[in-house]
């Protein structure tokens, strides 16, 4: 194989496989985007709260990462919950954006509460199994990335088998679909948006945990999560789950090949020059019905 | 009841005069250190009251506002920096630019009827592109930015060694813009403004382009911000893309509105007032703890909407006049 | 040549068709009554007229000029304006300003549109809500509040989307008192309504919708005991 071929396969592999992440990161966004019509500002600390987690799990007790996902989930949910519970629910009904500026509000608050509780210090940790990169022919192929990306893209099919097929589940999507209806057949609203913005939460939480054994953690990293998981959900149709999906793919791709081929700071300047592209000519998104 | 309120509008306004003339007057003589915050706090006054225009009285909510900010101080510092062209005239040409990239970038958003958060996030997007850009060009000296070189107290130059004409300056800068929105709630093109916000497509079927008119508030807001970021540059002496663009500045610009009260005239500047005492609080005091003031402003920020939905003003009007926001609006 | 005139439009929201072939006319001077089941497309033909949707196929004409796909806006300022069956007030400004944005469609300036404003309260006998905000309103307020704010716009065809929704039996004869004393003026009158009472005793011509098409049009009298309109009817009990 010429090594233009080599470098482009490599790219695109690499591409993928971030892809993979950014999809999940996105799928809990357009979760909550879809049932509850809000946009949750603070899932990218979510996702830096599950990072620590896992961080800290890893150095305390030597967790692996990919065990402590579990409890990212849960503490995560929880939190999402509480939050959903106390904070949210009490502005669900006021203009839209004010639900924006509190979690606006809340990220700014919990991005700094951890850099003053643990230093904004770039931390890493390496777990010694599900490490290293493995060969496939000439392609290189980092072990943790590939975990995350088949973790992440069974993580997406649970929660369509889960939306598709539970009861809650289907009452989730009865909410998406129609919400006076919902609750004219009886479905308790309340108890389902909070359900729906904890598993969202928790899904943002996994995703943390499972790119620290490859992402440094940071008080920060938040900020770039959530503008990327955005840019995706955008792309692949506000609320859409495939959309979602094929968009974190779509960015991941891009932003690796841009980085291959012009290396230095641009990537993401690909990513929002795509997002711009989408707003010129499909700004309703791969899946998307309406524009917002 | 009608004499209470009088009397307790009165007595009031005295406290109030009494109180600002101390703040603006002898706290700033009796010791520079104020005059620096009293500065900081009326730019950001200036700012969110152009961030007001926008988002208060259209209801276009912009979370990527340091964009204009960076391109006015950008554009004005470079045409100082490289051609020697006074910041007084770049400081124009710089508005100019913001006004034609927010044309742009409304126009893309407007058309397709991205609303609410979604125009929200666009904003923020674009902002944080051109913070990328800023990083990498050289022409904006890349990530380690631009250091004005302090040519002496001069007119021309906008560079003064007394902090107090900068105080002056911005005092007229805030001047103007009270004046300025003024103008608009009292207009024709406020009453659009406010339509606009308040039900978009009732405003449609009243006969009001409600594209172009957001697109007007866009352009002025950024028109006017970017006027604020060549007075930061000319008063900082230094740019980065961090400052310019990043999202700091950008919720910076924002908070002190929704703390003062959005759709008012005054709201920016009595939030920037109310704010000032608390991050300078937090930044001196807990001085070894850099964010604490961003979990100050995350709190406030969250408070803010949870129990004050139309801001100080709009608390202060609701129990101490018990006269409804905008009942009096003529 | 009508006043407004639709002409086989063709109307499909995804894939659920609304309208297949309509056909319409309302003449100067008239008020037409527009009745049928609900989903019959009522609120559907007077989005399409005034530009909130496009049709699909077919066209609308206004005083002979083609206002087809139009923006809202547009056809507003061609003499066209509607009331909404859910009320969309501005809920922060207050009465005076509601319907002062109204009166800012004719006139630039200022003092003359508060002029205009204050004729149309005076008009509707608002003046005594003047200064309240539409929180303060009741439903029968609001409702007259939407009538006033399109009235302001000083239109020479009002559509009236359910304005009598909500209203007591008083309410009700003082909306059709003043839908009357409007029409008197010169303003075309094309209404919505679910209350035959009023259709009866208000329009000169009625027009019913059902399945997808106009299934009857004439005067109060003769839609009354038009057979296809009481199948129609005896299948929806709330539309008497």
């Amino acid at each position: 194989m010429s090594d233009f071929f080599i470098i482009l396969i490599q790219a695109i592999v690499s591409g993928l496989l971030m892809g993979g992440i950014y999809a999940l990161a996105a799928v809990g966004l357009t979760l909550i985007f879809g049932v509850m019509k809000i946009i949750n500002f603070a899932h990218g600390s979510f996702m830096m709260l599950g990072m620590y987690t896992s961080y800290w799990l890893f150095v305390w007790f030597g967790l692996h990462p990919y065990y402590s996902l579990v409890i990212s989930f849960i503490v995560l949910f929880i939190l999402g919950g509480l939050i959903q519970r106390f904070l949210i629910s009490r502005i669900e009904h006021t203009e839209a954006q004010n639900v924006l500026l509190l979690t606006l509000g809340l990220s700014l608050a919990l991005d700094n509460l951890v850099a003053f509780l643990w230093t904004a210090d770039y931390r890493t940790i390496k777990p010694t199994t599900f490490s290293g990169t493995a060969f496939i022919g000439e392609i290189m192929v980092s072990v943790p990335k590939l975990m995350a990306f088949v973790l992440s893209l069974l993580l997406t099919v649970g929660l369509y088998l889960f939306l598709k097929k539970t009861d809650t589940g289907k009452s989730i999507r009865a909410i998406a679909d129609d919400i006076e209806g919902s609750h004219s057949v009886g479905i308790n609203i309340r108890r389902i948006s909070l359900i729906c913005f904890g598993i969202g939460s928790g899904v943002i939480g996994v995703a943390g945990s499972m790119i620290t054994p490859f992402f440094p953690v940071s008080p920060s990293v938040g900020s770039v999560f959530v503008m990327t998981a955005f840019i995706v959900v955008v792309l692949g149709g506000l609320g859409s789950f495939w959309g979602a999906l094929l968009g974190g793919l779509v960015i991941g791709l891009a932003e690796s090949i841009e980085a291959t081929y012009h290396p230095g700071a641009m990537q993401q300047f690909v990513t929002y020059i795509i997002f711009i592209l989408t707003l010129l000519f499909r700004p309703t998104g791969f899946f998307g019905g309406k524009s917002a | 009841m009608r004499n209470v309120l009088t009397l307790n509008h009165r007595i009031l306004a005295k406290i109030v005069a009494f109180f600002l003339l101390v703040v603006f007057l002898v706290l700033p003589v009796a010791n520079p250190v104020y005059l620096h915050i009293l500065i900081m706090a009326l730019l950001y006054a200036y700012l969110g009251s152009c961030w007001n225009i926008l988002s208060g009285y259209t209801g276009q909510f912009s979370f990527g506002h340091t964009l204009f900010f960076g391109v006015g101080a950008y554009v004005s510092t470079i045409l100082f920096v490289k051609l020697g062209i006074s910041p007084w005239l770049g400081m124009w040409l710089g508005a100019l630019l913001s006004m034609v990239i927010s044309l742009f970038i409304g126009f893309l958003c407007f058309r397709y009827g991205l609303k609410g958060p979604f125009f929200a996030l666009a904003t923020l997007a674009f902002a944080e592109m051109f913070r990328i850009g800023a990083n990498n060009l050289d022409i904006t000296n890349k990530a380690s930015g631009i250091l004005i070189p302090m040519t002496g107290t001069s007119i021309t130059t906008f560079q003064f060694h007394e902090k107090g004409v900068y105080y002056g300056i911005i005092i007229v800068f805030n001047v103007i813009i009270i004046l300025i929105t003024f103008f608009i709630q009292r207009s024709r093109l406020g009453d659009y403004f406010e339509a606009i916000r308040e039900d978009e497509e009732a405003a449609q079927s009243l006969g009001i382009d409600t594209f172009k008119y957001k697109l007007v508030a866009l352009a002025i807001s950024a028109f006017l911000t970017a006027l604020g970021g060549t007075f930061y540059a000319q008063y900082s002496l230094y740019l980065d893309p961090h400052i310019c663009f990043g999202v700091g500045n950008s919720i910076e610009i924002l908070i002190r509105p929704i703390l003062g009260g959005i759709g008012t005239i005054l709201g920016p500047v009595i939030g920037a007032l109310c704010l000032a005492p608390v991050s300078e609080f937090a930044r001196e005091v807990l001085r070894g703890w850099s964010g604490a003031y961003l979990i100050i402003f995350g709190v406030i920020l969250v408070v803010a909407i949870l129990f004050l939905p139309d801001g100080i003003v709009g608390f202060v009007k609701k129990h101490f006049f018990q006269i409804k926001m905008e009942g009096e609006g003529r | 040549m009508a006043l407004l005139e639709v002409t086989n439009v063709k109307k499909s929201f995804k894939g659920l068709t609304v309208f297949k072939d309509l056909s319409l006319n309302v003449n100067k001077g008239e008020i037409v009554g527009l009745i049928g089941p609900n989903g019959a497309g009522k609120t559907t033909l007077f989005n399409l007229i005034t530009g909130f949707h496009k049709p699909d196929q077919g066209s609308i004409t206004f005083e002979g000029q083609a206002i087809t796909g139009l923006q809202p806006h547009l056809i507003c300022k061609k003499g066209i304006v509607r009331t909404f069956q859910i009320v969309k007030p501005f809920p922060k400004l207050t009465i005076f300003k509601n319907i002062r944005i109204g009166a800012y469609k004719l006139v630039t300036d200022k003092k003359i549109a508060e002029q205009k404003a204050n004729e149309v309260i005076r008009a509707l006998d608002f003046e005594g809500e003047k200064h309240m905000l539409p929180s303060q309103l009741t439903i029968g307020g609001l409702k007259k509040l939407e009538f006033a704010r399109a009235l302001a716009t000083y239109p020479r065809l009002l559509l009236m989307d359910e304005t009598m929704a909500g209203l007591n039996p008083t309410e009700q004869d003082a909306m059709i008192d003043m839908i009357k004393k409007i029409n008197y003026a010169g303003i075309t009158i094309f209404i919505i309504e679910h209350h035959m009472k009023v259709i009866m005793s208000l329009s000169h011509r009625v027009i019913v919708l059902n399945d997808e098409r106009k299934i009857a049009e004439g005067t109060p009298q003769e839609v009354s005991r038009n057979e296809e309109v009481l199948k129609a009817y005896l299948g929806d009990s709330r539309a008497c």
